[in-house]
Formats: C-alpha cells, structure tokens, sequence
C-alpha cells in the first residue's frame, strides 16, 4: 500500500484506543465536562433551593424535611458523593481550563477593552473560588456544625435536630448573614454566564432552542439569587422567627 | 531569441486532446525523485503546486505574504467564466473562445484560448468537487450571472468574494499536500533572482523575509505565478504587495517578456481622494448592470448631483454606445470616463470621476432588491468614501487593475528559458490586449490544475533528474549579487523615502503612459525613468538592517525594479504604433476617439530579449495568426 | 486631524518590547488607518527611526493580512471592518490611539505589530479540506447542493483567516477561526465522508498549536470583520463530541 496517500488528518484520526478519553481531555472535552457538571450542579442548587424556601412554611415543616432526608441513609450518601463528584470535576475542569487559558494569552493588552463579554463571564474563576469558599464554609456551619456548635447542639419539640432554630438564629449574625448574601451574588453571576455558556458548549444551535444560550443564564441566576438571599434576609430582619423549644 | 510557439497541428477543437496524448510521461515511481520550485500561491501557482503534489512530484512552495492563503488571487470579486452553457443560453465552448479572442482586440493566440475555453468546464466541476461555496438556485444547482458586458451568462461566483473561495479550494488542496508530506510551503519567502545553468532554469534564490537569510534553492524546474504588476502605476486595485520582480529578474536571466504595454484600467474604481492615497478600490463591475453612468452635461458644473435637472446630464456612455450601453468593455468604458474628465465634466474632488448612479433603478426595482444585490459593495463603499449610495450617486474613475502582459510562453506554458513555466496573471498568454471580466481566475486555474500538470511532465521527462546541487557556482555567483544588491540598497543612505520615489514613478506612468498613450508622452516617460532610477539609487534611504523583517528593505528591490521595467513597459508602447486593447495610443484613433488597430503591421506579439545592463533590450515578433476568429473591428456602439 | 500614537515597538521575537510614544499630525479624515501608519512612518524615516514594521496586503478588507489592535479592539472599534478599511473620520481630533499586535501565545510577535500566524495553516493542514485530487471530480451540477445549505457554508466561508479571533479572545482561542472552517466544509454535501475525521483533527491540532478554550465571550464574533457567527463554534463543539465520543 502507498502510505503517502494517508494524510494526517486520516492518521489522526484513525480508530484508536482512548479515543473518548482523548477527546474528554481535549479543549473542547475539558469544556463539556464542566458544562455538564455545572449544569448538574445548578440542579442541585435549585432544588437545594426549593427544600431551604420550607422556612417560610414554618418550624415543624422544615425540620421535618431534614429528619425525612437523614432517614434516607444510604441514598443521601449516594447522593452527596454524586454531588461531590460533580464539584470535583466541574473545579478539576475549571482549573485545568483556566490554567490553559493563562498560558494562551502570555502577554496582556496595554490597553484593555472589551467589546462584548460582561464582567461575569470575566471573573468565572473568581466567582467559582469564592463559591467554593463559600460552599466549605457553609458545611462547616450548617452540616457539621463547627462555627456555632451551641446552635447545633438545640432540639426542636419533637427532639429532633432543630435545623430551623440553628438557622434562623445563625442569621441573626450579621456577618452571617452578609457573607451567605455575598456568595448569592457571586453565585449568581457565576450562573448568569454559565448557565446559558453550558448550552453552547454543548452545541445548542436550534433557533427553538437558543433562548437557553441568551436569558436562560441571567433568568435562572437571579431566580436562585432570590430565593437564596431571601433566607437570611428573613431571618435577619425577624420575618422569619426562631422556633419553639430554641 | 527562438520563439517556436509548439502549437499542435490539426483542428483547433483537437489540438489539446491530441497535445496531451503526445506528451512524455514520468514514471509515477520516479516523479518524487523530481523537485519543482514554485513561485506564487494564488490561483495558479495555489493549484499547480496541489496538482503536481498529487502527481507525486516533490514541490517547495513560495510566497511573500504570511501565508499561501493570502496570495492577491483573494481579492476578485466577481466570478470566473465557464463554458458550461447551464443556462441553456447558446453558450459554448466556440463562443467563450471567440468573446475571448475579440475581447482581447485579436492580439493572443487562438489555439491557447481554444484551449482554455475548452478546460473552463472542468475548474468548475473541480472547484465544486472540493467544496468552494457557488452561488447556487433553490432547486440546489449552480447559479451564473452575465459578467463585464457578455452576451451569455457564464459566470460562476460565490457572493462578493469568488477569487477567495477559489483560493481557498486550492489553498486547503494545497495544505493537504504539505500534510501529505509532498509539497512545503515557503510563506515569507521572496524569490529574488533566477538560477540558470547550461541554459537550463534550474532554481532560485529567495530572503527569508524575517530573518534576511538569503538561500538557493535548486530543482528540475522552475515555475513562476507570481501575479501582475499593475503596481507600476504605484496607485492601483492590486495588493500593495504585487510586484514585477520575479518575471523581472528571470527577464534579465534570459527569459523574454511579452507585450508589457498591455495593461488593463478598471472603469469602476473609487476615485482617489487625496495624496496620501496608497491603493484604489475595485467596486465590482456587476454595479454597471443596474447603474447608470454620467456626468453634468456642462463644463465646471459644481452643483451636486441632486441638483442637476435630467436635461442637464450626460449618460455617456448609453449615448456613445447605444446598443451596450453602461455594460460596454472596460477599455473602452475607461477611456469615455477620462475623455469626460478631460473636458472638465468630472466630478468629486480633483474632478476625476464620474457618477455611478441607482437612482432610476432603485425606483424601478425598489431598494430592497439592490440591497440584496449589492449592499455589501454599497457598505464597502460608504466604509471608505463615508457617502451612502443609495441617496446620493457612487463616484468612479478607471484604476491599473489587470496587466495581459508577462513573460513570454510558449503552447506547454513554458519561457524562453527551458525548464521555467509561467502561469497565471505573470504570462502573456491568453487575454491579447484586453482581459474580459471573469477570466483571469479562469485562466490561472485553467494553467495550474488543467495545463501545466501535462505540458511539464514532458519537460521533466525528457530532462531527467537535475544533478546540480543547490550549492554549484551558479548558484553562489546569485547568492552573490542577490546579498550584493541588498546591502547597496541599504548603504545609500540618502533622504527619501521607497514610497516617495514609488509614487513619483507611478504618477508619470499613469500621466504619460497610462489610459491613453502618444509618442511624445512616452519619450518623455523613457526619458524621466532613467533619471528617476539614478536618483534612487543616489538618494534613497533604507533604514534598519537586512538580517531582520524589514519592510522597506523589500519595498525597496521591488520598486528598484518597476524602475528598470517602467523603461521597457514604455519602449512597448511607443514601439506599438496601434491602437488596441487597453493599448491606447492618441495618434491612431478614428475622428470618433476609438481605437484604431493596425493588424497589418502589429498583428503579433512583442516579445523583448536583455542584452545586458548597458545595451538597449531586442524586440522579436511572434506572428499571429487568425483562422477561427476573423479579424474584425471591435464595436460596441 | 492630530493624533498622539502609542504603538507597541518589538525589534524580533525574542526581544522585550515596550510602547513608544509619536505623534501623527495633518491626518486627512478621509485616510484609512494604514495609509495613516504610512505617513507616521514617512515621517519616523524622515527623524532616522526605523518605520512601524505592520502586515497589510490587499487594504481593502479581504486578504486577512492586516492585524492591529486598536485601542484595545482587535481592527479597531468600527464593527464588520479590517484595519485596512477603517478610516480615520471615525476618531475625534486629538485622540490618543493605542495601537498593539495581535496577542496570543499561539502568535508569537515577529517584530513591532507583526505576528506569526502559521498556526493557523497547521490547523488547516490537519484536515480543513476535501480530499479530491484534480481531476477527479464530476460535472458541477451532478450534486445539487440545497441553497440554504451553500448559503450558510457561504457564510462560514467568508472567514478571511486574520486571527481577529484570537486576538479578540480573553483565553486566545481560535475556535471561531476553526468552527467557521470546519462548518464550511461540513454544511456541503461535499464534505461528508470526512467529516468526523475533519473535526477530530482540526480541533487536536488546534489545541496542539497552544491557543486558549473557548468560554464563551463572544468577543471573537463582534470583532470579526466578516461577522463570523458563533452559532458555528457550538456547532463544531457538538460535530466534535459526536464525533469524539462514539464508540468504535
Ligand atoms: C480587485 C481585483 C478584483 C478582481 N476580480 C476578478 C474577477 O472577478 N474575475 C477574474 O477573473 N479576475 C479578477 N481579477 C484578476 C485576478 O484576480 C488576477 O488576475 C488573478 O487572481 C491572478 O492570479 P495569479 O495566481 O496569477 O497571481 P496572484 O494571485 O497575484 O499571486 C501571486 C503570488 O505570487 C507570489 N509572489 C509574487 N512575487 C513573488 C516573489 N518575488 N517571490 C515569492 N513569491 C512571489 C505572491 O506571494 C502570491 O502568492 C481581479 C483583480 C483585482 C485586483
Ligand atoms: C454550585 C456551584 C456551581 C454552579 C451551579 C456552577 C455552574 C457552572 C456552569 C453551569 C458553568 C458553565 C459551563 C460552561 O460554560 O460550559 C460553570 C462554569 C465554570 N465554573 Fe462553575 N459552578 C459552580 C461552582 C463552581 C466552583 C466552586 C468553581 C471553582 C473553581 C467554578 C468554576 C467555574 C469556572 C472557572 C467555569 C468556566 C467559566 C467560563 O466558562 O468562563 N464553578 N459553572
Ligand atoms: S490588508 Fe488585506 S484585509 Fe486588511
């Protein structure tokens, strides 16, 4: 056979083992792995959300929640390992992208200028880090009680866990509070670019479907944003009160 | 000098089928063992380099711009002809062959236009075949649309940008080949001078244009597609980067030079609108099929165009020639619009122009229907004049566009120099004295995917392998003089500018032997070039070193030689006592002001041999002969 | 008009370059960018500077040579325009204009404001085309090719290679560059048979060149003179997936 007639494209790609890992460590792989995980994590932050909003409908309602979830067992580890996982890949891909990116533009403009990217879509990684931040903070207060191990320690009537009392009193701090509204709108400025970013990395081209590449992003974000801040708001300013037994 | 143009024998309708079948045949296994050096990556050296790699041939690639893609080919706008008679319209192959032969004003060789006719076909099933995007009709198939006053429409085009989309199919067949291994591409790399040995063209010499390096190169034969040079006019629609040096330098080796005075003015140019201008824009001529041409009917009329009654205007061209109208010839369209000018009825600043105007069509046809046409050029228009077009009329003057001149080929394409083929817009061959629109794109196809790929495996295969190494005297004596002439550009160190003795040059050449040409203005052209070039080479000032990119360094050896070509494009043109083409001389025209053609004494080309830097260049003849297109006048009226 | 010039002087690839300060005086309105350069640099000559090296060829839009970043815009601020078609009435009198080359690892400067874009014929190299060898090919209308499908290849096509895209993007990306060459061949029945191995390559070779990933800004899209739409780089990010993560 001549081997001239073979070209590189067709050398490069020829049917060869690690194909799907290459294309996953690819520009394009690295992207759609933090596409995907960002979109599984927004799920989660939605419904994250719509759980922790219970707070409006009460003491018993919401703690009642949090017993039904512990009771769960396994399929709640099963799902925060998930979770894990889709944080862990989402910030291994970011990192690996960010980086990629710094090495591609060595070299600053003198003058800077940007014709159409917002200021969200800039700071991605800034957000994303502080998010993170965030995100540990959060458990170590809320899942593992380490901040304000005295709320932690309370029991509703029922003598369940008294999640409600433990937030609502938590929030009465204003640096609490402040920080938790803080991270909102950071993430909420993660979401706006990304959330409608995902949709074209993921090759979203039918006019039907392009309202996920433009509103979606800005709509889901400031929905999350609400509903996020809203919670220490409440119970900040006394909306919302400690329950019984607290 | 022998000019034996090797036309086959026989019909003309055989005379390639049957050329073809007498050529000599490489060996496919020994085809690699042949290196080709060419030079140019437009539209004909793109696609000969591609076709000569798919044969198997070893092939370097030269050009000067940063990459093969940008060779000045991707600057045509409006399509490229072919005898595909789609639009069951009588077109043939017969026909495009005779409109090409008359459009040139009887002054090429029937049997190399029977040919290119004949191959027009086939570049379009090629093109499409490698995905360049043609307009096409709903039911999926090609579209066409009449170009440059044909009676037919044969031309094929892809929006406003053929000449790039053409490229690109050869510049990506191209890259295929360099990813095949086959072909290498030299981009940034100007060839400078020509490397004969026993008579044979057996490589070259280049500058790395970033690092200065100058280095030969040595192969089995030598092809030049190096483009037009129509920037001898310094002020033209070509790229700033076209040049005369390669044809220039392989001339001074050896190579005769072909009818030089056959330079093609654009009617449909912007107008220049002040000094400092650096290039003219081509506003393509498909805007003549719906505009309509005219000036104020009186002398010094400065009022604006809104303001000038019906009565008050001249449509000249609908007047001089009824029966083509605005879509008359560019040679003749841009000789109306200067003799208007010169009655000072031109209009726009310096009053060289004439009006360009859609007023009547905009109202025939409604708005929406010229913006779907021509809004990219209307936008290109109002990017660079800052007027809107569609209120107030377009401002157009002829511009250098197109040179039919070039070195002298024979039937295979090939030079005086054995071994040295010339393809594309650098011959002389097939458009006479006037290129019709829509043809240039065709022939430099034509010549690198259907011509030369044949006529040079016959060369090669009577040649043999070169064994003269890249490192033989002749090649160090080039290297020489090559580094010699860069260093005394640099050393002259005196006060002005490359670009100011360009512009200098171009204006004399426009003024004197330019649209219209008259022995008095050309003695004084032979007599100031000469001066010129002394002055240049006492005054001008390089700055910077030639081991690095330097821009005027290359500026400099490409308008050192339009210098010494200048002298010979007027020697031409005084030596041609006619009229014709886009050659007009003011002595012979009929008392209408057309040209007037002498077939009895000029009715052949003029092919020029150096004879050395002190000696005045000898003129040869080369007969033409016409026996399938009767030499008649060209009339439009 | 006057203008004080802030260009980026660079005297080769390795050497450390710096902003030099001049001044551009009697400028015409009526000047492009470049022809304005061109008198700046008559007059550098004049004071015994070496003249801006910048790259430029056809100055009228379409050969992709010319590449200036201007004030901070790749071509400048003018949207659906090269630097070689800018003209200088789109200043204010007195302006300040920084002028800087492309920037982007993947285009290292040759000198002042040049850059070296042969990354870019790489990419193409690697699989941007049609296998045909002359000759091979049947009559031009034995494939009918739908209209929308050759207009929108038409559209991909218009690309005129000059890096604006890379220049533009925060993360010197060339996806836009890449997408418009891959969907050009992809949207045409001609491209068919290769066109997973087309995608595959191209966006390997790509990343290989060392240009940035794409996040999605979209500056490449509004500096682009030939309005390159982005809607093609999400296209090619599917073609690639399709084509990446099928099993074989
Ligand atoms: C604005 C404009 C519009 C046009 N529109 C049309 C049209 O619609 N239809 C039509 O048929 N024709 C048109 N033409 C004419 C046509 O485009 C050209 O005649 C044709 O493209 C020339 O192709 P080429 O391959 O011979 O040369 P070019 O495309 O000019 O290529 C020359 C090549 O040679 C290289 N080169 C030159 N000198 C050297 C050197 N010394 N060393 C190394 N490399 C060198 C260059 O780098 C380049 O790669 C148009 C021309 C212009 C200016
Ligand atoms: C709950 C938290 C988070 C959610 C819902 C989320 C969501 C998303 C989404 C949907 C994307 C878009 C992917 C794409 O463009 O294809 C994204 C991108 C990104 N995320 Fe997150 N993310 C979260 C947390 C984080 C964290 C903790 C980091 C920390 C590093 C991070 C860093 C990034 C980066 C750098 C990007 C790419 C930005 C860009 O496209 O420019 N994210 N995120
Ligand atoms: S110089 Fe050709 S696009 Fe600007």
């Amino acid at each position: 056979m001549e081997v001239a007639h073979a070209t590189h494209a067709e050398v490069a790609a020829q049917r060869q083992p690690g194909r799907v890992a290459r294309t996953l460590r690819s520009s394009i792989g690295s992207k759609t792995l933090m596409a995907v995980t960002g979109l599984g994590l927004l799920a989660f932050v939605i419904v994250h959300m719509l759980d922790n909003l219970q707070i409006f409908l009460g003491q018993e309602r919401y703690n009642g929640f949090a017993a039904f979830l512990r009771s769960t067992g396994p399929l709640l580890w099963i799902l925060r390992i998930g979770l894990l996982a889709l944080f862990v890949l989402h910030v291994g891909a970011a990192v690996k992208v960010w980086r990629a990116n710094k090495e591609a533009r060595l070299e600053p403009y003198v003058f800077r200028a940007s014709v159409r990217t917002g200021y969200a879509a800039r700071t991605m990684i800034v957000s994303g880090m502080i998010v993170f931040a965030f995100v540990v903070y959060h458990l170590l207060h809320l899942t593992f009680g380490l901040t304000h191990p005295e709320l932690f320690a309370l029991r509703d009537p029922a003598g369940h866990h008294d999640v409600y009392s433990m937030v609502v009193l938590s929030f009465r701090e204003w640096p609490v509070t402040v920080s938790y509204i803080v991270a909102q709108v950071l993430l909420c400025m993660h979401i706006s670019h990304g959330a409608s970013s995902a949709f074209q990395t993921l090759g979203i081209t039918h006019p039907r479907w392009l309202w996920l590449k433009q509103g979606f992003g800005p709509g889901v974000a400031t929905f999350i944003a609400a509903g996020n801040i809203a919670i220490p708001l409440a119970c900040w300013i006394g909306i919302v009160q400690p329950g019984t037994g607290a | 000098m022998q000019l034996d143009a090797r036309i086959p024998a026989g019909p003309i309708e055989a005379k390639w089928d049957r050329h073809k079948a007498e050529l000599k045949l490489v060996n496919p296994a020994n085809k690699r063992k042949y290196t080709i050096l060419m030079v140019g990556t437009g539209l004909a050296g793109g696609s000969a380099a591609a076709s000569l790699a798919e044969l198997g041939y070893n092939v370097e690639v030269f050009c000067f711009q940063d990459s093969a893609r940008r060779a000045h080919s991707i600057a045509a706008q409006g399509g490229i002809n072919a005898a595909k008679n789609y639009q069951n319209d009588g077109d043939s192959v017969r026909r495009l062959f005779h409109d090409t032969v008359k459009g040139g004003d009887f002054r090429a060789r029937e049997a190399n236009v029977y040919r290119l006719a004949q191959v027009s076909a086939s570049i379009i099933d090629q093109c499409v075949a490698q995905g360049v995007p043609f307009a096409r009709e709903y039911g999926g198939l090609l579209s066409n649309r009449s170009f440059g006053g044909a009676q037919v429409s044969r031309t094929f085009y892809a929006r406003g940008q053929t000449g790039q989309q053409l490229l690109l199919g050869c510049y990506q067949a191209l890259a295929r080949q360099v990813a095949a291994g086959r072909a290498r591409v030299h981009p940034r790399t100007e060839m400078l001078d020509l490397v004969v040995v026993d008579g044979r063209a057996r490589g070259i010499v280049t500058r790395d244009l970033v690092s200065g390096a100058i280095r030969s190169w040595a192969g089995d034969a030598v092809v030049l597609a190096t483009g037009g040079y129509s920037n001898v006019f310094f002020l033209s629609t070509n790229a700033k980067g076209c040049n005369v040096t390669a044809i220039w330098r392989a001339y001074k080796r050896g190579a005769g030079l072909a009818n030089p005075c056959f330079t093609q003015i654009h009617p449909t140019s912007i107008p220049q609108a002040g000094d400092y201008q650096s290039k003219l824009t081509l506003m393509s001529e498909s805007l003549r099929n719906d505009g309509r041409v005219w000036v104020p009917a009186r002398p010094g009329d400065t009022r604006k165009p809104a303001d000038i009654p019906e009565g008050e205007r001249d449509y000249f061209l609908e007047r001089m020639y009824p029966a083509y109208g605005n879509l008359c010839p560019r040679d003749i369209a841009s000789r109306a619009a200067k003799r208007v000018c010169d009655e000072d009825r031109g209009v726009g600043p310096g009053g060289r122009g004439v009006y360009l105007d859609f007023r009547d069509a905009i109202q025939r046809l409604g708005r929406a229907v010229i913006e779907e046409r021509y809004g990219n050029l209307f936008q290109m228009y109002e990017r660079i004049t800052g007027e809107e077009p569609y209120a107030t009329p377009m401002r157009i003057y002829p511009a250098p566009h197109y040179t039919m001149g070039g070195l002298w080929v024979d039937y295979n394409l090939m030079s005086t120099i054995p071994g040295l083929y010339v393809i594309g817009e650098a011959n002389f061959s097939d458009h006479g004295a006037n290129r019709l629109g829509a043809s240039a794109l065709m022939q430099g196809l034509a010549d690198g995917y259907f011509i030369l790929p044949y006529t040079i495996g016959d060369y090669l295969a009577g040649a043999g392998p070169s064994r003269i190494p890249a490192d033989h005297a002749a090649f160090q004596g080039a290297q020489a003089e090559v580094a010699g002439r860069q260093r005394r550009l640099l050393a002259i160190n005196g006060r002005r500018s490359v670009d100011s003795f360009h512009i200098e040059l171009g204006k004399l050449m426009w003024n004197k032997c330019g649209m219209t040409r008259s022995a008095a203005s050309l003695k004084e052209c032979l007599e100031r070039i000469p001066q010129l070039r002394a002055q240049f080479w006492e005054d001008l000032r390089v700055l910077g070193t030639g081991d690095t990119l330097n821009q005027s360094l290359e500026k400099a050896g490409r308008v050192a030689d339009f210098l010494e070509f200048a002298e010979l494009l007027a020697l031409d043109a005084l030596q041609r006592e006619e009229s014709c083409g886009g050659h007009f001389r003011e002595e012979h025209q009929t008392p209408e002001g057309e040209a007037r053609r002498d077939d009895q004494n000029h009715c052949h080309v003029s092919v020029w041999e150096h004879q050395g830097p002190d000696r005045p260049p000898q003129m040869h003849e080369e007969p033409l002969q016409f026996e399938h297109v009767p030499l008649a006048t060209r009339s439009y009226k | 008009m006057d203008f004080t010039l802030h260009v980026w002087r660079q005297a080769g690839p390795d050497q450390p370059g710096h902003m030099e300060l001049y001044q551009a005086r009697d400028i015409s309105p009526d000047m492009s960018f470049l022809e304005m350069l061109d008198l700046v640099n008559e007059d550098l000559e004049k004071q015994g500077i070496e003249p801006i090296a910048f790259d430029h060829d056809c100055r009228e839009g379409i050969c992709g040579m010319c590449s200036l970043v201007i004030n901070g815009v790749a071509h400048g601020q003018q949207p659906a325009t090269t630097t070689c078609q800018l003209h200088m009435r789109h200043f204010r009198d007195k302006d300040s204009i920084y002028i800087e080359p492309w920037r982007a690892a993947a285009f290292p400067v040759v000198k002042d404001l040049v850059v070296d874009r042969s990354a870019f014929d790489r990419v193409i190299e690697a699989g941007g085309f049609i296998s045909v060898n002359t000759g091979s090919a049947q009559d031009g209308n034995c494939l009918p090719v739908p209209k929308d499908a050759a207009d929108t290849a038409m559209d991909a096509a218009a690309c005129i290679g000059c890096g604006a895209c890379v220049a533009a993007c925060p993360n010197g990306s060339s996806m836009l560059f890449v997408a418009a060459k891959v969907a050009h061949l992809a949207h045409l029945p001609q491209g068919q048979p290769e066109k997973r191995r087309r995608v595959l390559a191209m966006v390997e070779q790509m990343d290989r060149e060392g240009f940035g990933h794409c996040t999605n800004h979209y500056e490449c899209e509004a500096v682009c003179p030939k309005e390159i739409s982005r809607q093609f780089i999400a296209e090619m990010n599917r073609e690639y997936l399709k084509a990446g993560l099928q099993a074989h």
